[in-house]
């Protein structure tokens, strides 16, 4: 697992580095050109100065050079070393630490050479007048001696600041992560079935996105079970209800000495296995729905024969719209009988004694629609209906709340779409079913 | 005993009203919240069995709103979630008791007795008052030592007499304990009840305040 503040923490250590280290080579080019341009300038003036003060007196040509002692030398002294030679090319004297050797060529100004395995450099003054050739040279050597050291007294107050900028950065990045960590602390401080969304209000500009779209995901996920608690809970009272009607009805028929009492109890006790049938047939339905796999390819088949068979034709209140025997869709006609027999039962269910229920063509003959003459359906309650085990407040007594849920189910499978509204002629409900690529439809 | 029953299942509601009847008490039956909310505002019961789950809305809300406005009327839920966590949020919002579906119809009763028992104050579940004793739950009644047969009605308006000796009951109350709302009721059914139990119990165990009503006489 990758940590964001060791991340960060090597990010800047690197970023630190390399800006140290392009500061050290940048002030190393630097002081050497500094150091060269000073030593330069300095031999330069020593090799004049050595010149201004050879006199007419120097012997023209001495027996042995003159030799001009120097104290005992530490450190960087003792850089320099000095010839002094006359223009024919013998030795007239020279410094104690100078080489025997020539130092340079005869050409004047700055030159280069290993003398005995060192390097030096050496400028030359050539005076034609005093017939003399001064030659001041010193050891490289010593020269990037001064500026390692130069680099050095830089890099040691460096290297011992290093670990303390270490720490302090790893401490910032923690006290800079902080409002993170608070808010990974108070999501795992929390029990599961705490969907309370977490405060942004102190969350900086970086983490609020986050913070914000795991807010918008605890309330998907609360909605989302609170839809399950709530079909669990219609469940149970759907499931449970007519149980207890069953379990009381029968304790009164043993109870009673009163044949009218039993009597009737008896008949409540038929009336509510009916109904408990009913119940358990739409549950194994939807499980049946539920459990099926993608529909075949399905051919095409007429709305209005599976109305037939339905029944839907059978009651005198019943109006199939004759276009409908002549419309035929494309779609797996098991799954859609199972449709439209639960909007038919869900039609005759809620409209009144004799109120009429209608099948017919939508006016652009590419829908099914059917409606009835009961009290429809609220607005706030129509995304509701559609939920398993819900019964609107116009619940019919023998209604099951898994009509609609079958509807829904059953037109999803076949890739239809079912459209509820209220009738626009009187009240009742208006529920439409049509493809959802409308190429399916075919009218012959 | 008078009783509101809230319960939109036509065949559970059926079923607690005759089987409460059955167990001595009137049962009033309404389905949704409204319903209840009228009832409740407009009559007295003496315990109301309240559907969690109603067509219009949660038995919950008509709960909280009972007590709210300071009805003390004991309340038994019954509801088909019997979680835990269900049982403790009806109990604090006011619930005296509850029931998870399906229920036993003779524990229903007691329950419901017993709340009623604890709203009237009383500890013990038998009416005494001098030599006479009712027993709500078998309801039967023994006139020192004796069972006297008494009639459902008879039992009611003892009982009623009984719940808080010394008070008046005036007629119209104890007709509305004792006739739910679809009940025919004729203008002397009263009397005739107080003059059959007089026969059977004495004639002055009850007596008759002229133009308030009855009351347990004190001292018997």
């Amino acid at each position: 697992m990758t940590s964001l503040r060791r991340r960060l923490f090597l990010i800047l250590l690197f970023a630190t580095g390399v800006i140290w280290f392009t500061a050290v080579v940048w002030i190393y080019q630097v002081s050497r050109l500094e150091v060269e341009h000073v030593l330069d300038s300095r031999l330069q003036e020593a090799a004049r100065m050595v010149d201004s003060l050879v006199a007419g007196h120097m012997p023209a040509s001495p027996a042995e050079p003159l030799t001009i002692p120097s104290h005992e030398t530490v450190g960087y002294e003792r850089q320099l070393s000095c010839q002094i030679w006359s223009l024919d090319g013998r030795l007239i004297a020279r410094s104690s630490g100078a080489p025997d050797e020539q130092l340079a060529g005869p050409a004047p100004g700055f030159t280069e050479r290993v003398i005995d395995g060192e390097r030096w450099r050496i400028f030359t003054v050539d005076d034609a007048e005093k017939g003399v050739r001064v030659m001041v040279g010193d050891r490289l050597g010593l020269r990037d001696q001064l500026i390692a050291d130069l680099i050095k007294g830089l890099l040691w107050p460096t290297l011992l600041i290093a670990p303390l900028l270490g720490l302090i950065t790893w401490v910032s990045i923690g006290r800079g992560l902080r409002p993170l960590d608070d808010i990974t602390a108070a999501l795992k401080g929390r029990n599961a079935e705490d969907m309370r969304p977490i405060d942004v209000g102190h969350a900086p500009t970086e983490i609020r996105p986050v913070a914000d779209a795991l807010n918008a995901l605890l309330a998907k996920v609360e909605a989302a079970r609170q839809q399950e608690r709530d079909v669990t809970a219609f469940a149970a009272h759907e499931l449970k209800t007519p149980l207890a009607g069953l379990k009381t009805q029968t304790q009164i028929a043993l109870a009673t000495d009163d044949p009218a009492i039993r009597d009737g109890a008896l008949r409540q006790i038929l009336f509510s296995v009916d109904r408990t049938t009913r119940l358990v047939r739409q549950l194994l339905v939807l499980a049946r729905l539920d459990a099926a796999p993608v529909a075949a390819p399905a051919a095409a088949v007429s709305v209005g024969e599976i109305l037939d068979e339905i029944g839907a034709t059978g009651g005198g209140c019943v109006v199939v719209d004759p276009a409908l025997h002549a419309h035929r869709v494309v779609a797996d006609r098991e799954i859609l009988g199972v449709a439209l027999r639960n909007l038919h039962e869900n039609a005759v269910q809620h409209g009144p004694t004799g109120g009429a229920v209608r099948w017919s063509l939508s006016s652009d003959g590419k829908g099914i629609v059917v409606e009835d003459e009961g009290p429809g359906i609220d607005v706030d309650e129509l995304p509701l209906v559609r939920q398993r085990f819900y019964r609107g407040r116009s619940r019919s007594p023998v209604g099951s709340g898994l009509g609609l849920a079958i509807v829904e189910v059953a037109t999803a499978r076949i890739g239809w779409s079912l459209y509820l509204g209220p009738r626009a002629a009187g009240p009742g409900l208006r529920a439409e079913l049509r493809a959802l690529g409308d190429g399916d439809a075919i009218a012959s | 005993m008078r009783i509101l029953v809230v319960e939109d299942d036509p065949i559970l509601a059926d079923g607690l009203r005759v089987g409460l009847g059955l167990a001595g008490a009137t049962a009033d039956i309404t389905g949704t919240c409204g319903d209840a909310r009228a009832a409740l505002a407009t009559h007295e019961f003496d315990a109301v069995v309240l559907d969690v789950m109603l067509p219009d809305g949660s038995g919950l809300d008509v709960l909280r709103e009972m007590r709210a406005a300071g009805d003390a009327t004991p309340v038994l839920l019954l509801t088909a979630l019997d979680e835990v966590s269900d049982r403790i949020r009806g109990l604090d919002g006011g619930a005296d008791d509850y029931l998870s579906k399906p229920f036993d119809l003779d524990e229903l009763a007691a329950r419901i007795r017993a709340i009623a028992r604890r709203a009237g104050g009383r500890a013990t579940p038998l009416l005494v008052a001098g030599g006479l004793v009712l027993d709500p739950a078998g309801l039967t009644a023994a006139l020192d030592g004796r069972d006297v047969s008494l009639s459902r009605r008879e039992f009611a308006v003892l009982s009623l007499l009984m719940e808080r000796p010394g008070i008046i009951r005036s007629k119209g109350e104890i007709e509305e304990r004792l006739y739910g709302w679809q009940e025919e009721v004729e203008s002397n059914a009263v009397e005739v009840h107080v003059h059959n139990l007089r026969a059977k119990i004495g004639r002055h165990v009850i007596e008759t305040v002229r133009g308030l009503g009855y009351r347990m006489r004190s001292g018997t």
